[in-house]
């Protein structure tokens, strides 16, 4: 026995004291897929895509550090704004997929796109069995444009 | 003449020599209480160790190589999953020593900003250790209790930075001012978000208050004080010597702490002390770190008093390029000196950036402390040096 | 009524009261453990407070393959969770429940029962060596030397109980305890013996008990944070079930042991004697659940203790006080 322990154990009574109080005291839990957790609006649960706004840039599939980012995209001529104008070439996306079991969710996309095409959306309910499921597509991403958040209020 | 020989000569002679050879015990790579993959091949006598041999690597991910390919921007992501339990104070040191190069200086309320969250970053470290430490010598309910604490600190962390372990909120000359580059993002500020300070100053209270409750159901349990006071000894000497750091080495009676020696952050305008104690053993490594939670409580709560209004990036080329130069960079992690060694020559990448994490050089004690321990002691005092495998293998 | 058949009555009734209460006695540490960590524990099973738990979690252990490893002692392996399932089933024949319900009032109950229920550490031991895991070896070693240190003031406290009660028959302990005492009033008062004497006693024995359990603070053999599961590291499926209810039954027992000897039993103060066939049981289970509870408690807010503290503890404390225990027991029975 060490040299600093008292007699009648305080210290052991004390602490099942302590356990014993806690046990009717209400757990704070949540009971998740009863009740659900509603995350921060900075919360980074997904990336979500405007695809109007990208214009296949390519910047975030780059400057991703893990390249989780597959862009494909093709050049469409576009009908001239006035009768006789110059004909425009505009980037059209075909495909905007992100692996999600490769992200490791660093924010650096939505940072480095400077068209506003990507956002943060704090929804976290897209687990899957597989991992190969994880790669989600376009539309997955866009539908998930819906549940961004307005971003919080600051300290003044 | 040998025993064995003397056994054949006479029928009544008998050996005295026993032979009792060191049984080898593999502790890990997967084992409860090695954090993850760390492997001891221990000689055991018994039960008392005569040598122990760790062996690391089983989680190396090559962050020095990798960041050598990596932009500055990038490799911020990448150093806050170095200490997975400490992520922002990991990007600290990193910033501060880009920063030194590039000769720019983060505004006064980006700076605050990073002592906050570097102190909120210390208080969950610490309180992982809360909850893992009794876990190891066989108390579980503590674990949950400070968990449930630790939440508090974890949502105040999302609530600012978007993630709860890899903030990755640290640029360099700031912080993440805005949300993105577009038109619209960029007037979406990433400065604090409104109720923050009242939410903090609250979750300080209760981080006090569970202290009161470690200290009812951990520091004051007689059983506590039997495994850990005068376990795993380590002499200031020693300490020094083998490059500990952080609440280890002022455990062991040095009170050396990086906040007070190296001038980084606003941390001397803040008046906090450096918990120290003279035993240097397994409980004192304990009381370090639990005196440190309130302590860093204290120093947010004055930071929030103190912090100043105003931008929160100084201005940097949009496309970063280091000039050529190297810089040593180090801070305070919750586990001791963090440091970063950036060799640049120019480009958008580092040269070279060496890591000197802390639970690497405080776990090159273990061959020296193990030996002669009891199996139970090595679990205690692999515990009370609190390492994280990230840490040690990078 | 033929021997054979109220024998094969007793032992299905005896195995169906036992397993049903060590059922209980799993979802009570499953749903006080939680609620002790601020957690709601079992949910989902069975609809209700997730009652069903303990049964859901059998029938995964039964469905998991059943490994041994290859360098296995095959049969000592096999055999082992069965030894460990036997001693503890014997314990409970002697157990008085009620003044007639008991399964054999045996003359030296107290004496088939510590030797019995030492026949448990074999089963450990032999898991630890077959096993051929270095892990399981000391774990199992552990066991083997706890043994020693713990079964001697489990039994010393138990002789002082033997001396006050001047027989060593289960049923004639608790019938010990009825006998009145002293008189207030008119009324006769009988107490149970941890209230005339017996305090120290019963502390030692509990303890014991503990470290005979390998519960925390005595795990030691066990000690998931040191030997990753000791003994039982190797086990799993069917085996690891036997091992996992011959525990909880062990804890019952222990629990249903002190109880008799030191609270009572089936018997409470000033409950007429006619009634206790009648009430015995309830009274019973009431005191081996307060106990039961006891032991949980502890395990939720205690760490564990080194082998060699528990060593020093049992020979430096526990013995001595076990003997100065017999000697004041004595001394009281002599006088008075």
């Amino acid at each position: 026995m060490s040299k600093n322990i008292d007699f009648p154990f305080p210290g052991l009574f004390k602490g099942m004291g302590l356990t014993l109080k806690a046990m009717f005291t209400k757990a704070p839990v949540t009971m998740y897929p009863d009740e659900k957790e509603i995350p921060v609006p900075r919360a980074r649960g997904v990336i979500s895509l405007d695809a109007e706004a990208c214009t296949v840039c390519m910047l975030c599939a780059r400057e991703c550090p893990d390249w989780c980012i597959y862009i494909e995209g093709h050049k469409e001529a576009q009908e001239p704004a006035k009768p006789g104008g110059r004909i425009k070439t505009k980037n059209e996306l075909d495909r905007f997929d992100i692996d999600y079991s490769l992200c490791m969710y660093c924010g650096i996309c939505v940072e480095v796109c400077p068209f506003d095409a990507l956002f943060w959306t704090p929804e976290y309910e897209y687990g899957e069995e597989s991992i190969s499921n994880l790669l989600h597509n376009q539309e997955r991403l866009v539908d998930w444009l819906q549940t961004v958040p307005e971003p919080p209020a600051l300290e003044s | 003449m040998t025993s064995k020989e003397l056994m054949h000569r006479s029928e009544v002679a008998v050996s005295v020599e026993l032979e009792t050879p060191d049984m080898t015990l593999n502790i890990g790579p997967q084992h409860p209480s090695t954090h993850g993959v760390l492997r001891l091949i221990a000689k055991v006598d018994g039960e008392r160790i005569t040598e122990v041999e760790p062996v690391i690597g089983y989680m190396h991910r090559g962050y020095e190589k990798l960041s050598e390919v990596r932009t500055y921007l990038q490799i911020t992501a990448l150093v806050n999953r170095i200490d997975w339990v400490s992520g922002f104070a990991n990007e600290v040191p990193f910033i501060l020593g880009v920063e030194k190069l590039m000769g720019v200086e983060a505004p006064e309320r980006a700076q605050w900003i990073r002592l906050i969250l570097s102190e909120l970053f210390r208080i969950s470290s610490h309180l992982v250790f809360m909850s893992s430490y009794p876990l190891e010598l066989g108390a579980t309910t503590p674990l949950m209790y400070v968990l449930r604490e630790r939440e508090h600190i974890l949502e105040l962390i999302e609530g600012v930075t978007g993630g709860r372990f890899h903030p990755n909120f640290n640029r360099v000359g700031g912080i993440k001012p805005n949300y993105g580059g577009g038109k619209q993002t960029k007037t979406q500020s990433m400065d604090l978000p409104a109720g923050f300070f009242k939410a903090t100053l609250k979750a300080m209270d209760s981080i006090d208050q569970i202290c009161d409750d470690i200290d009812t159901l951990v520091t004051g349990n007689e059983l506590i004080r039997a495994r850990t006071v005068d376990v795993g000894v380590i002499p200031a000497d020693k300490a020094i010597e083998y490059g500990m750091s952080g609440p280890n080495l002022r455990a062991s009676g040095v009170a050396y702490d990086l906040r007070k020696v190296e001038n980084y952050l606003p941390y001397d305008q803040l008046d906090f002390d450096v918990i120290s104690r003279p035993g240097g053993d397994c409980y004192d490594r304990y009381i370090v770190r639990l005196l440190e939670i309130r302590e860093s409580a204290k120093i947010v709560r004055q930071a929030i008093d103190m912090i100043p209004v105003g931008p929160l990036q100084a201005k940097v080329p949009r496309v970063l390029k280091v000039p050529s130069g190297q810089v040593y960079s180090r801070a305070e992690n919750p586990k001791g000196e963090f440091g970063y060694y950036i060799v640049s020559e120019g480009g958008k990448m580092p040269y070279r950036l060496k890591i000197r994490s802390t639970s690497f050089s405080n776990l090159t004690i273990l061959p020296w402390i193990l030996k002669g321990q009891l199996i139970p002691d090595l679990v205690a005092i692999m515990g009370s040096l609190d390492f994280v495998l990230g840490d040690v293998d990078r | 009524m033929s021997f054979l058949l109220e024998l094969g009555i007793k032992v299905i009734l005896m195995l169906a009261v036992v397993l049903t209460a060590a059922l209980v006695t799993i979802y009570a540490e499953l749903k006080a453990g939680s609620h002790m960590q601020t957690r709601i524990g079992p949910y989902y099973a069975g609809g209700k407070w997730g009652w069903a738990q303990p049964l859901a979690d059998g029938a995964k252990f039964i469905q998991k393959e059943d490994l041994a490893p290859a360098k296995a002692d095959r049969t000592v392996f096999g055999f082992a969770p069965y030894v460990v399932m036997m001693s503890t089933l014997a314990v409970f024949a002697v157990i008085p429940m009620g003044p007639d319900i008991v399964a054999t009032n045996l003359d030296l109950g107290v004496y088939f029962i510590l030797a019995i229920s030492s026949l448990s550490v074999l089963g450990v031991l032999m898991a630890g060596w077959s096993s051929a895991n270095k892990y399981s070896l000391i774990g199992g070693l552990r066991a083997a030397a706890q043994l020693i240190a713990y079964e001697l003031p489990l039994v010393l406290a138990v002789v002082a109980v033997v001396v006050q009660a001047g027989t060593m028959s289960m049923n004639g302990i608790v019938e010990a305890q009825q006998a009145t005492l002293f008189t207030i009033g008119g009324v006769e008062v009988a107490l149970p013996y941890i209230l005339s004497g017996q305090i120290i006693g019963f502390t030692i024995f509990m303890i014991a008990a503990v470290a005979e359990l390998s519960r925390i603070p005595f795990d030691m053999p066990i000690a998931e944070s040191e030997l990753t599961m000791g003994y039982l590291t190797e086990y799993s499926g069917i085996r690891f079930t036997m091992f996992f209810l011959g525990e909880y039954a062990s804890l019952v027992a222990l629990s249903a042991i002190a109880t008799t000897l030191y609270l009572g039993g089936y018997a409470v103060p000033f409950l007429p004697e006619s009634m206790e066939n009648f009430a015995g049981p309830g009274i019973f289970l009431i005191k081996v659940s307060f106990l039961v509870f006891l032991i949980i408690w502890i395990r939720w807010t205690w760490p564990r203790l080194r082998e060699d503290q528990l060593q020093s503890m049992a020979w430096r404390w526990l013995i001595p006080l076990a003997l100065f225990n017999i000697a004041l027991i004595s001394v009281f029975k002599v006088v008075l």
